[in-house]
Formats: structure tokens, sequence, C-alpha cells
């Protein structure tokens, strides 16, 4: 497979009056073409910075990249001009943003927001333009696009706007698609035809997707690939497969074993102790050890390396080490993982 | 949409009645009488005038007449100026002053919707902190200060243009820079504000995640959204412009209604002040649906479609 993006070593952190938040502290993943890498987390674990550092949308100067690269085939992002970069987002790169209530310019036609960014990267005259926007409506599932195609972004419910907010993403062909939290701000019921359109759209286009949500839930049927972040880290990456049935990381384990389960019987819940902790004075050693029933003493002193599990998957716990105690996942993360081999995931658990 | 003109024009209407009846009943209450200044008449002389004017009768049938002339577009006659009817007066001399408040309307809003928009783009920097001063100083300091200020420096020392009076476009140009500073330091105020919000908003986000230059970015997306809050200003600064014409317009001796109104006030002319009044708040009133209509222009989410 051809390495469409890499991201190296990426380190990311913002002056404020407090002094440097270590948001993203160096992040190493890559994308190949087509595929759908889910970025999962809490909120606060530096997801949205990840990938406004990609886009190159930070609030710059004051959020800045400190350190490693952002390869799009290999040309690096991180040392774009902010006028190159107007080439690129949009184009090769769009994205998707949580709250569709407020991410469409409410004094602007649907229409014009969708034909902008094909008037400004495909030389289209205005009729072209028309003419794919009303093509990009029908795609992303909005009924009669020839009248909603005139209407303001008010007189769209939700759903139908985070559609809009797709189609514009879609409207260039991207060869990367962002979406930061999609579905975190809609209906439940909604949350999933979103889903349903964001899957679709994978198949229909050749665009690779970044999936990030705090919601390990909706990963599932979605990603081919998992990146698990916590406190501005990438702590375990794998398949779904490698992810859902043989996770490594204790984080990784707390979040399947939050996961609400349809089993009503099943009240056993393994959460995760405490909160995140503040990246102004990110801990020393592995930051996820104050929470982490499992902690080791080495956890304290000295941050864990990317210990290797497969060719596909890794992590980064002391657990993993070949003098560490064998330590299996609790039982509601082992209930659980048997749950997903019932269900399924879109790797190989499929059916 | 006719259906909601008819009905604001309709309201509009009432509006009037209501301060036509106000004014005249404070007109009657008011001590002082137009006759207070000539003591040398004699009550003979003073209950002539007083039947002449029909200022004897009952006020009720006083308020009776009054209501009738206005139907008619009468606004009575003015006890001085040689009895000319108000409407004559008001004609004549609304000219100079809507010119002037125009004039100073436009000049004032634009300048300062450039200044805010440069002062929002370059935040922070001399072009900010300069735009901050002169919106301060437009602010706190009242127009007959510049109005003298500009009399002295570019009629008085430089000659360039009168120093006062009425008659050709050069004689408009010192008052309406005079009656524009205040309208200007308003709108660069706001501009500036709001700009700096909507900057800040998702949608922008979106429209960098297109790929929109950033001149596209303050102009198509920015500037739009943030001109909706200016408008609501936009309405106390015109009718600040007509009562704030009155002082200029006394500073450059304009022929304008302004002027007219201290006139009127100082000799207790009570046709001639109540017919003011009205024109005022009937300047107002269409002022206010102007702007009402300027808001469904602007902002898509308050169309005034289907007499809403
Ligand atoms: N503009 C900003 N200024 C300062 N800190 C920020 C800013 N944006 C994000 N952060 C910090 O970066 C960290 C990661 O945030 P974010 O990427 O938004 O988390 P999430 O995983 O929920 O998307 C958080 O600790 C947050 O406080
Ligand atoms: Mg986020």
């Amino acid at each position: 497979m051809s390495k469409l993006l890499e991201v190296k070593d990426l380190k990311v952190s913002f002056n404020t009056y407090n002094g440097e938040v270590h948001a993203v502290r160096g992040v190493t993943f890559d994308l190949n073409k087509g595929e759908t890498l889910a970025i999962v987390g809490e909120s606060g674990s530096g997801k949205s910075v990840t990938s406004n550092a990609i886009m190159r949308l930070l609030p710059e100067p004051h959020g800045f990249i400190k350190e490693g690269q952002i390869l799009l085939e290999g040309v690096d992002l991180a040392k774009k001009t902010s006028k190159e970069m107007q080439k690129i987002r949009g184009k090769d790169i769009s994205m998707v943003f949580q709250d569709p209530m407020s991410s469409l310019n409410p004094t602007m036609k649907i229409g014009n927001q969708i034909m902008e960014g094909l008037i400004k990267h495909q030389n289209m005259n205005k009729q072209e333009a028309r003419k794919t926007a009303l093509e990009l409506l029908t795609l992303v599932g909005i009924p009669r696009p020839d009248v909603r195609i005139n209407q303001y972004p008010h007189q769209f419910s939700g759903g139908m706007r985070q559609r809009v907010v797709v189609a514009i993403a879609l409207a260039c062909n991207p060869k990367i698609l962002i979406a930061d939290e999609p579905t975190t701000a809609l209906d439940v019921t909604i949350q999933a035809q979103i889903l349903e359109l964001m899957k679709s759209i994978q198949q229909k286009t050749d665009s690779a997707i970044i999936f990030i949500t705090h919601d390990l839930g909706v990963v599932a049927n979605v990603a081919d690939r998992v990146a698990v972040m916590y406190a501005g880290k990438i702590v375990e990456i794998g398949t779904v497969d490698d992810i859902f049935y043989n996770p490594k990381h204790p984080y990784t384990w707390g979040l399947i074993g939050s996961m609400p389960t349809l089993d009503s019987s099943d009240e056993e819940l393994f959460a995760i102790p405490g909160s995140p902790p503040n990246m102004l004075t990110p801990p020393v050693g592995d930051a996820f050890a104050a929470r982490n029933q499992f902690a080791l003493e080495i956890d304290t002193v000295m941050e864990p390396p990317m210990f290797k599990v497969s060719d596909t998957h890794y992590a980064a716990t002391w657990l993993l080490h070949p003098d560490a105690p064998k330590i299996e996942p609790p039982d509601a993360v082992k209930h659980r993982m048997q749950g997903f081999a019932q269900t399924g995931t879109k790797g190989g658990g499929k059916q | 949409m006719t259906r909601y003109l008819l009905r604001r024009v309709w309201y509009m209407l009432i509006t009037l009645f209501i301060i036509a009846t106000f004014s005249f009943f404070l007109m009657k209450i008011l001590p002082g009488s137009p006759l207070q200044a000539e003591d040398k008449l004699s009550e003979e002389q003073k209950a002539i005038i007083l039947e002449k004017y029909g200022l004897n009768e009952p006020i009720p049938v006083q308020y009776a007449k009054y209501l009738g002339g206005l139907v008619k577009g009468d606004l009575g006659v003015s006890f001085k100026f040689d009895n000319t009817p108000v409407t004559t007066i008001l004609i004549d001399r609304i000219g100079p002053s809507a010119l002037l408040g125009f004039q100073a309307l436009v000049v004032g809003s634009i300048l300062g919707i450039i200044l805010g928009l440069l002062a929002s783009i370059f935040r922070n920097s001399p072009i900010d902190f300069s735009s901050t001063i002169i919106a301060v100083i437009g602010t706190s300091i009242p127009s007959f200060v510049f109005a003298g200020l500009l009399q002295y420096v570019f009629a008085v020392k430089l000659g360039w243009f009168p120093v006062a009076l009425w008659g050709t476009s050069a004689h408009t140009i010192l008052p309406t820079i005079a009656l524009a500073i205040h309208p200007m330091a308003t709108a660069a105020r706001f501009t500036r504000t709001e700009m700096v919000e909507v900057l800040h908003s998702n949608y922008i986000i979106t429209a960098r995640a297109k790929g929109v230059s950033e001149t596209g970015i303050i102009l198509k997306h920015g500037l739009r959204n943030a001109l909706i809050p200016l408008i609501t200003v936009l309405g106390p600064m015109a009718v600040g412009l007509m009562t704030g014409s009155m002082v200029i317009e006394q500073i450059f001796a304009i022929p304008g209604i302004g002027e007219q109104f201290v006139t009127s006030v100082m000799v207790n002319d009570y046709p001639t002040i109540m017919g003011t009044t009205l024109l005022f708040a009937f300047g107002f009133i269409v002022i206010i649906l102007i702007i009402d209509l300027l808001y469904g222009l602007i902002d898509p989410r308050i169309r005034l479609a289907g007499g809403k």
C-alpha cells in the first residue's frame, strides 16, 4: 500500500498566559490511500489539535508546530507558507467539523458555500460549479437539491447541515478527508445516518478518511485502523481487529471497558478513574500512570517506547516489556471483546 | 412584503398621532407664552392676538382644529416669521438639513467601516491603535468643538472653504465633516469589535478549510456578518445627526431645520415647535423602517416576507 500521509514526531504547543501548553507531544502515524483511520481518545487528548495542525489551521502564532513533519505524498506541509496552504486546503485535504450549527456561514446561500471551493481550486465557472454542487447535494443525500441549493443554513436541520458540510468538504475530491467528531453534536438516529453517509462516500470516492471521535463505539464498523490517543501521544495503534480483539494498553482497556453494552444484565463497567493530566506540565514517565491500576514502578520514571505487538500493531506500555509481569485485561473488557466478536468489525470479524 | 409594509405604515401613523397629541398638550401645560416678551402690548392688543390665533377657544376645540389641520398637512401658522404657514417654513428648511445629515451618515459610516476593518485586520498594529484613538476622540469630543476647529483651520486660516452660510456644495463640506466624525467613530469601534468576534466563528474556520484566501475571508465571509449588529446602531446614529445638526447649523449659520428649531424654542413659537417635533418624529420612524428593511436585506434569518 502506498503512503498518502506520514506524520512524524509531530509536536504542537500553545503559548498561553499561564505558559506553554504541550497539546501534542510527538505523534507518529501514517495513512494509506483509501483507508479510514480512526483517532480515539478522551476529550483533551489532542485529537483536534493534531488534525488542525495537519490542515495548518492552528491559531497562529500562539498555536504552533514545534517539531515534526507532516508529509503529504512526501511533501512537508509543516514547511508550507500560508499562501501555499490555501491551495492545498479544500483540494488535497479537507475537513468536516463537529458542530454543524455553527460551521456554515449564516448569510451565504448553501450553493455558494459549496461552489466557492470548486471555483477556486477547479477553475470552474459559475454554471459548472453549480452543476457540480447539485451533484454533491445529491451524493450526500439532500432531497430536492435544486431548491435547497438556493437556501440558507438556518433553513436546514442539524443533520442536513452536516450533510452540506460533508458536501463542501468533498467538493474537490480531496485525497484526505478529516472528520473531527462529525456526529458528536447530533441526535443518535442522525448520528447513524451521517456514519452511513461517511461509509458510502468511502466506497464511492477514493478519499482516505481520518475519523476523529471520543466514542470507541462508532469506530468498529467505520475504521480500518485505529490510533488511541492519550495526553498528546498515540499510546496504541493497530487495525480495528488488533484494537478490539487484542488491546494491549491499559488505557485502551479503559476505553473499551467503559463502553455501554446492549446486554443489560452486564452491569460491570471498567471505567478509567481520575482525569487527564494538565498539559501545561505533562507528567514525567508514562502520562497515564496516575490513572493506571496496572502501573509499574518504571512508569513514573521513564516513558515507555512503542513496543511492537505485530506488523500492524504497536502499543506504548511497559507491560509489553519482556521483563514485565503478564497481566490480562480485566473481565469487563474481555466480556466486551467477546461481544465484538459476535457483532463484527469492519475488519476480519465482519459477519 | 406589501402587507408587512402596509402594517408598518399604519403603525407609523398611530405613532405620529400619539406624538402629535402629546406635544400639543405639553405645549398647553408648559409655562411661557408667545406674548410674554411683548410687555408693551396692552390687554386689548393681547386679546386681539389671542383671538386671531384661536388661542382663547376651549382647549378641546383647539385640539380638534389642530388634528383637522394635520390631516390636510396643515401644521398651523407660525406666531413669528410673518405668519407664514409652518409647513412652508419646514419645506423651505428641510433641504439643507436633510442633505447635511445624509452626507454625514454616508461619509461617516463608510469611513468608519473601513477604519474598523483595517483595525481588525491589522490587530494590535499602529493602524489599530490610531483607529482606536480616532474612535475615542470622535466619540468623546462634542461635534461643535470639531466644527469650531474646522472653521478656524480650514476656513479662517487656510481659506480653503467658506466660513459659514449656505449656497454651493463647498459650503456643505466643513459641516458635513463636523457631523460625520461621531458616526465614523461609532462605526469604526463597532466594526472592529464585531469583525474580531466574527473572525473567531466556526464558519470562518470552515472557509479557511476550503482554502479561501484571507481577503475572501474578510470581505466575503466576515464583513457581511459583522455589519448586522452595526445596523442596530445606525438608527440612533441617524437620529443623533438630526439633533446634532441643530448646533452645527447654528455654528455654520445654515438655514436648516435645526437652526430654525432653536430660534422657535427661544421665542415660544408653539406651532413651529410642534411642527418640527412632528417632523423629527416622522424622520425617526422612517429611519427605523429603513433599518428594519436593511436587516432583512443583509441577514437572511430576518426575512420580512409573508407579513411576519
Ligand atoms: N487554542 C488553544 N489554546 C491553548 N490550549 C489549547 C488550545 N486548543 C487546544 N488546547 C489544548 O490542547 C489540548 C488538546 O486539545 P484538543 O486537541 O482540542 O482535544 P480533543 O482530543 O478533545 O480534540 C487540551 O489540553 C487543550 O486545552
Ligand atoms: Mg476535539
